[in-house]
């Protein structure tokens, strides 16, 4: 075997440093589910005006001011809390990071709540026509990834509360921050193509 | 010396716990190649059974429903069970040994990948028991391997063929996904030291991107069956032409999808061929860094050119002109490439070995399928040929005479590392002429067929349209592939036990895996390389002329 007899060391190899394996990974998952959004962003926006009944986006669709600025807030709110952890300062850590969980269960809510008028009092439901099609596969599918992402992070406040959150897991937690940035960063692209765009 | 391990249990249970359990790369990296080859077989046979039924006129051997089962399930499997699982299990072996690593990025998450992959293609094949279920409707998915729609839909394909079709792709695209990221996060991340980007061999970087595009490409072809899905099962209007939506949609998004996986599926053939040429040639890669920019500039056009499968759709002239400009461009750096691998051949030591014979063959007919390809991206020579077996021949001259032929080099190339043993040279031959003349036989006719106006997917033709003797030669030559092919399965099993010992390094040649036992230590490398070339191996070899003097 001849991988003993190892080359000489370049002079260049003290300083060899590579990518974090996890952000490479959590940055090209965000990649690959940006294609997959952008297919449904496309059929959205390819199926706008294409209902042959109503009722249409213009007839029935409010601008979620409060759920969006909960869910760009949240986005602040676990860059605190990210803050709060490099400083050690664990008490602050689980307040912001408890406060991003309740902004995202009161978007979660408001979707809720849309659609349950949309489905009682304007009828709209997937099948109605290709505005309720397009319109419930894309928001459902961003709330899905926020509900991916509230569990991810209830998952780190018990695993906190637990005492097993350690220094050693920052960048755990930097990753867990990225996939929530990515999904806020997702719902302005939908709020921006559904509520504006698409109105 | 290698780590003495600690004796492990041999008995079948045992065996067949370790491979439940394992994580090591080279051990998945087997098991995708022996399940897609037997996946290969069965797709195969099917194709045996189409071309049986096509090799006379007037043939009844089987039914018209179970001759669209069959071409759609051969397609499907040759796809998704066959070319993707062999393109993992290769760099899932070959790619943390060729960068000096030991393992993937994230072992566990490929050994998830895998098993998704099986599922996805055991899923696939359940529905022949389970998809009529109750209602009597057919079984096997009969839609054609890119399902169109509105036929997908609920009210033309009754019963759950075609839920079987979506969700077992969607379970192996999975699969597929998890191992592409992890391919790439174990480039970007575990190289050993002094392997720079420009100093990977050429399959790593062909691989990161195959890989890439795997990423990019397979996520639009899920969201398409998710649409589906929510049509079949919610009522939903995506592809539902009489609520308002839209076939041609599905169109689009499948071929966004299938354009680029025609490229993710050649990719690691020309990484099979990069490799193996220079050192049957005794010469260096020719052009390494054109090589690298060649691919990933098919890489980059391979995504903006998918609407050439919809020539005949109805588009705009702009969009088809569009896209045939963007279809030839592929020409160029492919043409690089191939004048590359001339180049490298060029005044070299050429050694006939199998992987080399493999190679030529290879050359050979990927550029006769280029040639074809260049003429499809013609609109109105399109408008006339498609859907005929002119477009059958094309594809599966780079699916066969292409890719198959390019990681047919490879798993000879690679046998003696994963094995320890050499492949029987006189079978190897059997298997390379059995299937050259095989593949011949069967593709160059159709070619003539296809423009005499044979169209594809019909399960019998009429006499006196010219087509028969194309046919019954067709349908000979699948009688030699297969023959070729059992050669090939047998030299795998009688190699095995049979084979000269391979040593670590029989080719003689240059990369970082030829440096370790054949087959390598689980932990591959005892201590971690550190190289200063393209060609570590060939500097440890002749201290006196490195190559890193001259890089």
């Amino acid at each position: 075997m001849l991988n003993n007899a190892s080359l000489p060391l370049a002079a260049t190899s003290a300083a060899w440093q590579l990518p974090s394996r996890r952000k490479a990974a959590v940055a090209w998952l965000i990649v690959t589910e940006s294609a997959m959004f952008t297919i449904f962003v496309v059929a959205y926006l390819f199926y706008l005006g294409k209902s042959l009944t109503g009722p249409s986006p213009a007839q029935v669709l409010e601008t979620p001011i409060i759920s969006t600025l909960c869910l760009l807030g949240s986005s602040v709110t676990i860059m605190w809390a990210a803050g709060a952890f490099r400083g050690a300062h664990m008490a602050r850590f689980r307040l912001w990071w408890t406060l991003t969980i309740g902004l995202a269960a009161v978007f979660l809510a408001k979707t809720a709540t849309e659609w349950y008028r949309l489905i009682t009092v304007h009828h709209l439901t997937i099948s109605t026509n290709v505005f309720g099609t397009t319109f419930y596969a894309l928001v459902g599918l961003h709330a899905t990834h926020v509900i991916v992402g509230v569990t991810l992070l209830t998952l780190v406040l018990a695993l906190s509360l637990a005492g097993k959150v350690r220094q050693a897991h920052a960048e755990h937690l930097e990753m867990v921050s990225w996939y929530w940035h990515f999904v806020d960063a997702v719902w302005v692209v939908v709020f921006t193509v559904v509520y504006v765009i698409g109105r | 010396m290698v780590v003495q391990e600690i004796a492990p249990a041999s008995s079948l249970t045992a065996r067949l716990h370790r491979l439940v359990v394992t994580v090591d790369h080279k051990q998945l990296g087997l098991m995708y190649i022996a399940t897609a080859l037997l996946f290969l077989l069965v797709a195969g046979s099917m194709a045996a059974v189409i071309r049986a039924q096509l090799a006379v006129p007037n043939n009844s051997l089987v039914s018209p429903q179970v001759f669209n089962r069959l071409f759609t399930m051969h397609g499907t499997t040759m796809v998704f069970l066959v070319g993707m699982p062999l393109v993992a299990g290769l760099m899932n072996y070959l790619v943390p040994l060729m960068i000096g690593a030991r393992d993937m990025a994230f072992p566990r998450l490929n050994a998830f990948g895998y098993w998704m992959f099986l599922f996805g293609g055991l899923l696939l094949y359940a529905s022949y028991l389970a998809a009529p279920g109750l209602a009597g409707h057919g079984s096997a998915p009969d839609v054609g391997w890119f399902a169109y729609a509105p036929l997908t839909g609920r009210a033309f394909s009754r019963g759950h063929s075609t839920d079987y079709w979506i969700l077992a792709l969607l379970v192996s695209g999975i699969g597929s996904m998890v191992s592409a990221l992890n391919v790439i996060v174990t480039t970007v991340s575990l190289r050993c030291p002094g392997m720079t980007l420009m100093r990977m061999p050429l399959f790593v970087w062909l691989m990161l991107v195959t890989s890439g595009m795997i990423l990019l490409a397979l996520p639009p072809l899920t969201a398409a069956q998710l649409m589906l899905l929510l049509d079949r099962f919610l009522g939903a209007h995506f592809f539902d032409t009489q609520a308002g939506g839209s076939a041609v949609l599905w169109q689009h998004f499948f071929w966004i999808f299938g354009h680029p996986e025609v490229y993710i599926l050649m990719i690691p053939a020309f990484a099979c061929v990069s490799e193996s040429i220079p050192v049957f040639s005794r010469k260096p890669i020719f052009g390494y860094p054109a090589m690298v920019a060649a691919t990933v500039m098919i890489g980059f056009i391979s995504v903006s050119v998918w609407a050439h499968h919809m020539f005949s759709v109805g588009m705009t002239s702009m969009g088809n002109t569009f896209f045939a400009l963007s279809t030839m461009l592929v020409g160029i750096p492919t043409g690089i490439k191939i004048f590359n691998w001339i180049g490298t051949m060029y005044g070299g030591k050429i050694r006939f070995e199998l992987p080399m014979l493999f190679c030529l063959g290879f050359l050979v007919q990927f550029l006769i399928a280029g040639l074809t390809g260049i003429m499809l991206a013609v609109a109105p020579f399109n408008w006339q040929l498609t859907d005929s077996y002119f477009v059958v021949a094309h594809f599966h001259y780079t699916l066969v005479g292409g890719m198959l032929f390019g990681l047919f080099a490879g798993m000879y190339y690679w046998y003696p590392k994963a094995c320890g043993r050499m492949p029987s040279k006189r079978l190897g031959l059997w298997h390379f002429w059995l299937f050259a003349l095989g593949f011949h036989l069967t593709f160059d006719p159709q070619h003539i067929a296809g423009i005499l106006g044979m169209p594809r997917r019909i399960y019998t033709y009429d006499v006196g349209r010219g087509w028969e003797m194309y046919n019954l030669i067709s349908s000979v030559g699948a009688i030699f592939q297969a023959l070729g092919l059992l050669c090939f399965v047998a030299n795998l099993l009688v190699s095995l036990r049979r084979g000269a010992l391979a040593g670590d390094d029989p080719w003689d040649a240059w990369t970082l895996e030829w440096t370790t036992t054949s087959p390598p230590p689980e932990y591959n490398f005892e201590t971690l390389p550190v190289v200063r070339s393209r060609r570590p191996l060939w500097d440890l070899k002749h201290p006196e002329d490195p190559d890193w003097q001259y890089e």
